[in-house]
């Protein structure tokens, strides 16, 4: 092994070069089902968050109150179950039972899924975490329900679950790159078939380095937030 | 319903791919169990190593645990297991999983224990010692008890994450739990084995994730 190896194989600029527009296309996808999945993702774990605060409160039946089991155990399961094997539940075995969903929305649905899950635990510790003293006050000087929710309590449970916030977009995010494995075309996909059709590592290399220029910064935010949240 | 119960709760299918998925589960709580091992271990050196505060080799670390925390690992596996080979290091798919998942996990497990490391002032070593206190026991009495508070519960997690990231190994062909699900339904045509796969992971990382839970809560603020 010498250095003109090294870079013929791993950083040769030709194949470099000769790949990235497929590559940079690839990314666009990516970015397409991360964009999809963290807003409806975040905006699932809200609702649910919310509901399952609302549905908890003491002075409900408890018929209301058991309404909390069901969002429990969406929560548990998809954070126990490995995003691959979601993925790939959905998108192979859901279609014997009639639910055929293209590539890219059985991408979407999966992360969407998963991300709802995680963020509504975030979300609900935000909540939770909001003195009860608060809600009382809002609530006795007249305020609604629903009004002492949205004006009072998520935005700064917002701030609270700021940080985790970011780590889990972050979380998310890289497992993107998972939607290669049932042939949705994102950077990865093209980078292995572009690796393959070369006979050159090259391109395994480009995505890694569009990856980690697309998350370096993130990663560093995450960190920033968590320390400056912690003082 | 019957179509459901058929495609999905087949007990015939499932009768028969079960020997395929019990050598599978085998395989991932293998590779689990040794990454994890190697990821804490390499985490544990690492943060010890930074706490020397050697500026040129700290450079270094902060570099390696933000470029694999940015890194997608599936990106990892497939660097190890499909280019490092063009360079001359070829190593058989169970140990480039294992690689690969150490890698990552080290990654994660060196922030880890350098929070824990540095939530414990040099002072309160000091003061045990001088109270005559040995070192065994200011470590035992003193430091380890404070830093487990800190490490425990995103340690716990970690060790979650990683262990779902072992079906990463799926992707560069390892037998594990997942391949040998996705080699099952092909064979059977019935994606039982597939649904059955998502119930072993279940079976076995939901007690992981209730514990977080109850770690997350019992050392809050810390």
């Amino acid at each position: 092994m010498n250095f003109q190896d090294l870079f013929y194989y791993f950083f040769n600029i030709r194949v470099f070069i000769d790949t990235l527009p497929d590559l940079l296309q690839g990314l666009v996808v990516t970015i397409e089902i991360a964009a999809l999945s963290l807003i409806l993702g975040f905006v699932l774990g809200l609702i649910l968050a919310v509901i399952r605060v609302a549905v908890k409160r003491p002075r409900n039946l408890l018929i209301i109150r058991l309404l909390n089991i069901p969002i429990a155990l969406y929560v548990d399961v998809l954070r126990s179950i490995p995003p691959l094997v979601i993925l790939i539940v959905v998108y192979y075995a859901l279609p014997y039972i009639g639910m055929l969903i293209p590539r890219f929305w059985s991408a979407v649905l999966t992360f969407v899924v998963i991300l709802s899950a995680f963020s509504e635990e975030i979300f609900r510790a935000g909540i939770e975490a909001i003195d009860r003293g608060q809600i009382e006050a809002a609530r006795s000087l007249g305020l609604s329900y629903i009004k002492t929710m949205s004006y009072v309590v998520i935005p700064q449970a917002f701030r609270i679950a700021l940080p985790p916030m970011t780590s889990r977009m972050i979380a998310i995010t890289k497992d993107v790159s998972l939607a290669s494995v049932i042939g949705v075309a994102d950077v990865l996909k093209k980078a292995r078939a572009a690796q393959a059709f070369l006979a050159n590592p090259t391109p395994l290399f480009s995505a890694a380095l569009l990856f980690t220029i697309l998350f370096l910064p993130l990663v560093r935010l995450s960190m920033y937030l968590e320390k400056k949240l912690a003082e | 319903m019957e179509a459901l119960i058929h495609n999905f709760f087949n007990v015939e299918i499932m009768y028969k791919a079960k020997y395929l998925l019990w050598l599978g589960f085998k395989v991932t709580l293998q590779l689990s169990f040794v990454s994890l091992i190697f990821a804490i271990l390499v985490g544990l050196l690492l943060a010890f190593v930074r706490s020397f505060r050697n500026r040129f080799i700290n450079v270094l670390i902060i570099i390696y645990v933000d470029l694999f925390r940015a890194l997608p690992t599936i990106i990892l596996f497939m660097l190890v297991y499909f280019a490092w080979p063009y360079f001359g290091i070829s190593l058989p798919r169970y140990w480039s999983a294992v690689v690969a998942l150490t890698i990552n996990g080290a990654a994660y497990f060196e922030e880890i224990f350098r929070a824990g490391i540095e939530a414990i002032d040099e002072g309160q070593r000091e003061a045990a010692r001088a109270l005559g206190l040995s070192f065994p026991q200011t470590m035992f009495s003193v430091v380890l008890p404070q830093a487990i508070v800190v490490v425990l519960p995103p340690a716990t997690s970690n060790s979650l994450e990683l262990i779902k990231t072992t079906v990463l190994a799926s992707v560069i062909a390892l037998p594990e739990l997942m391949k040998q699900a996705q080699q099952a339904h092909g064979f059977f045509a019935n994606p039982t084995p597939l649904i059955a796969a998502a119930l072993i992971f279940l079976a076995f990382l939901w007690p992981l994730v209730r514990l977080v839970g109850v770690l997350e809560r019992k050392y809050k603020q810390a």
